[in-house]
């Protein structure tokens, strides 16, 4: 008889013996929390990032709301003013721009892990890459707020 | 002389059907990394404690557990960084554990394998044409993924390997884009067919923590988002130019 059978008793927690499993004793799969998220400040950041997607979305399908009541004329487009200016949109706004801020520095601080751009020999450093981002959104800004203002 | 407590996870398969925490007190010493107290516990305390390592200098990658809940290599870790304690050890996040902190390691060698991780020629040139010569520059390209030691640390920091069991993960693109980005490979083809599908490169939602973790700044995660624009690239290039994409 094999003796690595035979010399191996162990108890479970209420002693009772248990044998030795010796080919292949079952493994532990450990299962993840729904709520794995909370528990690292990480991961916490990466959800809230990912969240500011979807005020992204909403400021996206307002602004298809709004090029809608143009296109219908003038009416819609004074009960469209008229829905915009009171209390609870404001709020929203206020809330979906911080939102946005949010969504796009995080978003250009990581733009350098997937833009590799070589100039000759060289790679052109992490920062400079997210600079150029910084530097494009706010040519890009006051150049819509310029837009806006002129009109 | 002081000592640290270690709040070991243990798995003992034949006992109970779940891990429980195991305290152990072992003496502090500065020079100790988590690895030699684990060793002080299996050569003084409790031998039954299972574990893996083998070079203890961070380059066979056997030695990873997780050491407060961030996953490291335990023999370049040193016990000094958590005082003053209690420590808690657990095994590699994520992976099935066949007993304490020793996990199956079979999933993910299967994935690195999916990725095609070997050289790719599509002719062999006659020795009598020499060698594959290749620039300094050339070996810059690739050598950073190069560096890879398969030790797991950025499957246990990423919660879309624990989410998405079937996700490729990230050590596994950065071993593919090893050799994409070697002068001598004609692989790419081939890798791209399996990364950029289902359970590949898109699973990715860039949570960062791989390149974080890793101990060899192989920056997987910039190997994945890398991989995504080329991606994206071949796309628009086989609706562009059918006729040009590749086979
Ligand atoms: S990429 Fe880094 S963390 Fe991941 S297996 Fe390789 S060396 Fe380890
Ligand atoms: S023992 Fe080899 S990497 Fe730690």
């Amino acid at each position: 008889m094999d003796s690595r059978e035979s010399t191996t008793s162990r108890t479970d927690d209420a002693g009772v013996e248990i044998p030795y499993q010796r080919f292949r004793p079952k493994r532990y799969q450990p299962r993840m929390s729904i709520f794995w998220w909370i528990h690292k400040k990480v991961y916490l950041r990466f959800i809230i990032r990912e969240l500011t997607s979807v005020f992204v979305a909403i400021y996206a399908v307002i602004l298809i709301v709004k090029l809608n009541a143009l296109l219908r004329g003038p009416e819609s487009w004074e009960v469209m003013t008229a829905a915009l200016a009171t209390p609870f949109s404001i709020v929203l706004h206020v809330i979906i721009l911080l939102f946005v801020v949010y969504h796009s520095i995080t978003w250009f601080l990581l733009a350098p892990t997937a833009t590799v751009v070589r100039l000759g020999r060289k790679r052109i450093p992490d920062s400079a890459i997210i600079a150029v981002n910084f530097l494009m959104w706010l040519v890009l800004s006051v150049a819509v707020g310029w837009i806006i203002l002129a009109v | 002389m002081e000592s640290v407590t270690l709040q070991v996870l243990r798995y003992l398969p034949e006992e109970k059907s779940e891990p429980f925490y195991q305290d152990y007190d072992v003496p502090f010493q500065k020079k100790w990394v988590i690895l030699d107290a684990l060793n002080y516990i299996k050569d003084h305390v409790d031998g039954t404690l299972t574990y893996r390592w083998s070079c203890r200098m961070g380059v066979c990658g056997s030695c990873g557990m997780m050491v407060n809940d961030q996953p490291v290599l335990t023999c370049e870790t040193f016990l000094e960084t958590y005082l003053p304690g209690p420590i808690r050890i657990a095994p590699l996040s994520y992976f099935a554990v066949i007993r304490d902190l020793v996990v199956n390691t079979d999933d993910f060698l299967g994935k690195v394998k999916r990725a095609k991780p070997w050289l790719i020629t599509d002719e062999l040139k006659p020795v009598t044409e020499g060698e594959y010569r290749q620039t300094p520059d050339e070996l810059k390209e690739y050598k950073q993924y190069s560096m890879c030691i398969n030790c797991m640390l950025c499957y246990s920091a990423c919660p879309i390997v624990g989410l998405d069991p079937e996700f490729v993960g990230p050590a596994a693109v950065a071993l593919a884009q090893r050799y994409n980005y070697d002068s001598r490979d004609d692989g790419h083809g081939q890798r791209n067919k399996i990364l950029m599908d289902d359970d590949g490169i898109y699973s990715c939602t860039l949570v960062g923590e791989c390149s974080v973790v890793c101990p060899k700044a192989v920056d997987p995660a910039g190997a994945i988002q890398r991989y995504k624009v080329t991606g994206a690239v071949e796309w628009w290039k086989s609706v562009v130019m059918p006729w040009k994409s590749d086979k």
